[in-house]
């Protein structure tokens, strides 16, 4: 042994070791990995058990007497449950619904966008350490809380400063959600603004712009398709929202603008029919799957969208 | 270069004109204390909001928040009624789901995370199953809910009706027989649609004791025996049984029915692409050189993964998680659309029983018109939230142990 | 390339930049110590030494950019044409508009060529769209990159190669007419050949503007300063003409570094 290095390589490791076998490993390895595929699988799976159940039931729906889906497309009365005859429009829940969600985004997004515009480019750490785990509080709160505050808090409110505010009615709905999609729209815009490049940001105000101008025509701007995603993303979510409707919104389908009335959403809908008493293989029944259907397609147009945005924005800035 | 060009500008080079047209800086700085002033508004209002959300729960529910609305069933008096079958529902749900929910979604975003595939072809699947998966995050939990009530409650239908199952295992049907002298006598049958136990001399049974006796049959007009040991296992001959079931904690039925494994496979769809995102992202901020690492000391693929990179997301796994499971506990439309509103006194005593859970027994009561039930819902709320806080609280302590363990 | 340098004799200009005993921190790191240094009008100052001296630091608190860093606090005085930047009634937003900077890496906004360059004029003044294009003009001309993109004005700035992004970025900063003109390593993420054209611009800009240009590349401080600092570990330690401190270093250290023993 010359400096210390064995001589022969037999003996240069101090200790006898047995290597595992390559082989058990391999197999063992090929093993889990194949079913870590198969549940991977599984993802896909739902999607396709999602668009085929709901298309399947969809489907008996519109071989029932009296169901067309041109009806159910264009028509604009929904009386599935009362009266001699039965209508199957599907606009009085697609205008409840949006009604909802218009209410919900148009306070959501200012109130979401300057606070995530706070956090981003004015906050320091410590505002920042109260802020963003009271925006996560809020987030984790479930919605049928916001939905009791909604009926219960809410609407006797509204009820106090105009008389024409009905004890279900779709503006206490639609605050709610609004203030349950809040955070979405906060801490998405949030990561969008602060994905933005720094440099940028110093270029702004090293010409002398302030913060104001730098967040308006420099860090917006080049965030925007981050924040357009933000919006769609938290415009499904309030589109899909159940509990607050299905308890503050009340139970009558509607074409109607005004806030202050009673309205039915297509999910308040879905509730009321499984709640209900009527047969499970009757045509009011089955026109839940129909509404659900209808609900998924909006919803995976906004989501998509918005996720297809998200990622062209990312790939911007990476 | 026209001459002209190469001189400064005017308005640049003229100090007169440079200032009248400068904007005053003052006006400037004021819009700007304006917006910031609209930011800090809209960012602590957020805080506001939630500090008088959560004062007006716990003004409207604490009041009715006593031993006997943690302890009682739900009841048609309010004073009487207590949320006890509901919290215990929630916490079979916080077992089962997890359970379901965690092994499904890690090795899912291990899969997207950490094996991604090099050929195009591939590629082009991988960028499709994570858009799928995104998707399936955006898909509203009231629409899950009617996937769980059509696959999970009545199986399509083809497995009959919801009423009816077709495959059970951890059931022991009986019929039961009243004596004249009010004995109660089981006669064990084959399953739950087995024919009517026919009686016979010697047929063997079971006393509600659980002691084994045999049956001693007679006659409509036969003297009813004197002796008191035989009395007791006698019946007439026309006596007819009614049907009962004694189900085991392992009780398992095809189709599931509207018992709480349903409820917890319907929100195990709900949470697993939110676990499987929390997940990948976790992943995602490990640092690839420790791949490298691993990768270097000849660690294979699976190993790396598994020895290397996962225990080192583990915390901020864990925190994505809890958020996951504290979203199922609070979530109440999915099982709204499966288990319906209904009157359940006793907690389930196997994954096959009825249950009601926290969020569902709110709605139940928030949807009543007496206040007297609003103020049980509010009791109710403040019950879940406080749970669920506790799950924020951890999840926020175990991210920020893990932060500081990094930094 | 020299004779260029003959318009403005050295030592014959008042200061325009003065720092004094200026000391600054990032939390309880002391970034500067005790700095004392002056810089000459329409003269090219560099300031050399090894990667965290605190360099970089002193210039981005001349226009008080750094501020932006939570952080970061200092003690002492830049007199900036002889008032105090530090001082709190100094407005950063007047100062930065005296005081053009140049970063690092190439910062276009993901806007048009046009824009990029009108953004800062359009913020600070009220001006015709004419005299906007003249000014467009003017300063794409005066950073030698008019000809490259007269053509193409609308386009957007991203499309640029690093070396023109630059030159475009000096052209945003030249737009306000600075007094001062500041470049943090503006050439590190540049190739030489586009180097070389931003060095040629330094030294015609230094016709109007005085110039402060931090840089890790000694070559590049002999070729376009008049003055040359050196800084070590948060200290000034030697300051004097760019020929004399790279021929006859009065320090043992300046020598070191510049011989390229350390660094």
């Amino acid at each position: 042994m010359k400096n210390g290095i064995p001589s022969t390589s037999k003996t240069w490791f101090p200790v006898s070791v047995r290597l595992r076998s390559r082989l058990t490993q391999k197999v063992s390895e090929a093993g889990i990995l194949s079913g870590m595929g198969l549940i991977t699988i599984l993802s896909v799976l739902l999607t396709l058990i999602i668009i085929i159940v709901l298309g399947y039931e969809a489907s008996l729906f519109f071989q029932q007497d009296g169901v067309s889906v041109r009806e159910f497309l264009t028509g604009v009365e929904w009386n599935p449950l009362l009266g001699s005859e039965k209508h199957f429009g599907i606009w009085p829940l697609v205008c409840g619904t949006l009604l909802v969600a218009f209410i919900a985004l148009l306070i959501a997004v200012p109130a979401g966008l300057l606070t995530a515009v706070f956090l981003s480019e004015y906050a320091n750490p410590r505002v920042r350490a109260i802020i963003k785990p009271a925006l996560e509080v809020l987030a984790g709160i479930p919605t049928v809380v916001y939905g009791f505050l909604a009926l219960t808090v809410f609407t006797p409110g509204f009820k106090m400063i105009s008389e024409n505010v009905g004890s279900y009615n779709a503006l206490s709905a639609g605050v709610a959600v609004g203030i349950l999609i809040l955070p979405i729209i906060t801490s998405l815009s949030e990561d969008a603004l602060r994905a933005v490049p720094n440099n940028l940001r110093e270029g702004a105000l090293g010409l002398g712009a302030t913060p104001a101008e730098t967040s308006f025509k420099v860090i917006l701007p080049a965030a925007l398709s981050g924040i357009i995603s933000s919006i769609l993303l938290a415009a499904a979510r309030a589109i899909g929202e159940t509990m607050v409707v299905a308890l503050a919104a009340g139970n009558t389908p509607k074409l109607t603008l005004n806030v202050g009335e009673e309205i039915q959403t297509m999910t308040g809908f879905m509730v009321q029919m499984a709640l209900g008493d009527v047969s499970n293989y009757g045509v009011e029944y089955l026109s839940m799957y129909a509404v659900a259907f209808m609900l998924f397609i909006i919803t995976l147009g906004f989501t998509l969208m918005g996720a297809l945005i998200r990622k062209r924005f990312r790939e911007e800035y990476q | 270069m026209s001459k002209k060009k190469s001189h400064m500008p005017e308005i640049l080079s003229d100090p007169e004109k440079h200032a009248a047209a400068t904007r005053p800086e003052k006006q400037r700085n004021r819009n700007n204390r304006i917006f910031r002033g609209f930011c800090v508004g809209a960012a602590f209002s957020s805080v506001g909001m939630l500090v008088l959300l959560i004062l007006t729960l716990l003004g409207l529910g604490v009041g009715e928040l006593t031993k006997t609305f943690l302890s009682n069933p739900p009841d048609p008096d309010p004073a009487q009624a207590g949320f006890f079958p509901a919290i215990m529902g929630s916490i079979w749900l916080l077992v089962l789901v997890p359970l379901l929910a965690l092994p499904a979604g890690v090795a899912t975003a291990i899969m997207l995370e950490e094996f991604t595939p090099r050929k195009p072809v591939l590629k082009r699947i991988h960028s499709l199953l994570q858009l799928n998966i995104t998707n399936l995050a955006g898909v509203p939990s009231v629409v899950y809910g009617i996937i769980g009530l059509t696959i999970f409650v009545s199986m399509f239908g083809f497995a009959g009706k919801s009423g009816e199952s077709m495959v059970e295992w951890g059931i022991r049907s009986f019929d039961q027989f009243y004596s004249e002298t009010d004995q109660v006598l089981l006669v064990p049958v084959d399953g739950p649609h087995a024919p009517e136990a026919v009686l016979t001399e010697g047929l063997e049974a079971l006393t509600t004791s659980g002691e084994k006796v045999r049956i001693h049959v007679i006659g409509e007009d036969a003297p009813w025996p004197e002796d008191e040991e035989l009395s007791l296992r006698t019946l007439r001959d026309y006596d007819t049984p009614g049907r009962v079931h004694d189900r085991s904690w392992y009780y398992f039925r095809v189709p599931f029915g509207r018992g709480i494994l349903t409820g917890a496979l319907t929100l195990m769809l709900v949470i697993l692409p939110v676990i499987i995102i929390a997940t990948q992202e976790a992943l995602r901020a490990v640092p690839y050189s420790l791949r490298e690492a691993g990768w270097g000391l000849g660690l294979s693929r699976w190993q790396t993964v598994w020895r290397v990179v996962f225990p080192s997301a583990l915390p901020t796994v864990m925190t994505g998680t809890i958020l996951a499971i504290s979203r199922a506990i609070g979530e109440a439309a999915p099982l709204l659309m499966i288990a319906g509103i209904v009157f359940i006194t006793n907690p389930p005593g196997n994954i096959m029983d009825d249950f009601t859970a926290m969020p569902l027994q709110i709605y139940n009561w928030a949807q009543r018109p007496q206040q007297e039930f609003h103020d049980l819902a509010a009791s109710g709320i403040v019950v879940l939230l406080t749970i669920l806080l506790c799950f924020n609280a951890i999840a926020i302590i175990i991210r920020n142990r893990s932060n500081k363990a990094l930094s | 390339m020299n004779g260029l340098k003959k318009n403005s004799e050295k030592g014959a200009m008042p200061n325009a930049i003065e720092i004094e005993n200026f000391n600054a921190w990032y939390g309880s790191f002391q970034a500067l110590k005790n700095i004392n240094i002056g810089m000459e009008k329409q003269q090219v100052t560099s300031f050399i030494g090894p990667s965290g001296c605190g360099k970089s630091t002193l210039l981005r608190w001349i226009n008080r950019i750094n501020e932006t860093v939570p952080t970061a606090r200092t003690e002492g005085a830049i007199r900036v044409n002889d008032s105090n930047v530090l001082d709190r009634t100094v407005d950063p937003v007047a100062l930065r508009r005296r005081v053009g900077m140049v970063f690092q890496k190439p910062n276009p906004f993901p806007k048009s060529i046009y824009e990029n360059v009108a953004f800062g004029v359009r913020l600070h003044m009220k001006v015709s769209r004419a005299e906007v294009d003249e000014i467009v003009e003017w300063s794409l001309r005066k950073a030698s990159i008019w000809d490259e993109v007269k053509d193409r004005l609308k386009s957007s700035a991203l499309s640029l190669s690093g070396g023109q992004q630059q030159r475009l970025c000096i052209a945003r900063a030249l737009a306000l007419a600075p007094e001062v003109l500041l470049m943090d390593e503006p050439c590190s993420a540049l190739d030489p050949i586009a180097t070389t054209k931003i060095e040629d611009l330094i030294h015609t800009l230094r016709e109007r503007y005085t110039v402060v240009i931090v840089t890790h590349n000694m070559q590049q401080a002999t070729r376009v300063s008049d003055y040359t600092a050196y800084m070590y570990l948060g200290e000034l330690i030697e300051f004097g003409e760019t020929e004399q401190l790279f021929t006859a270093p009065k320090d043992q250290r300046t020598e070191d570094y510049i011989t390229g023993k350390f660094g």
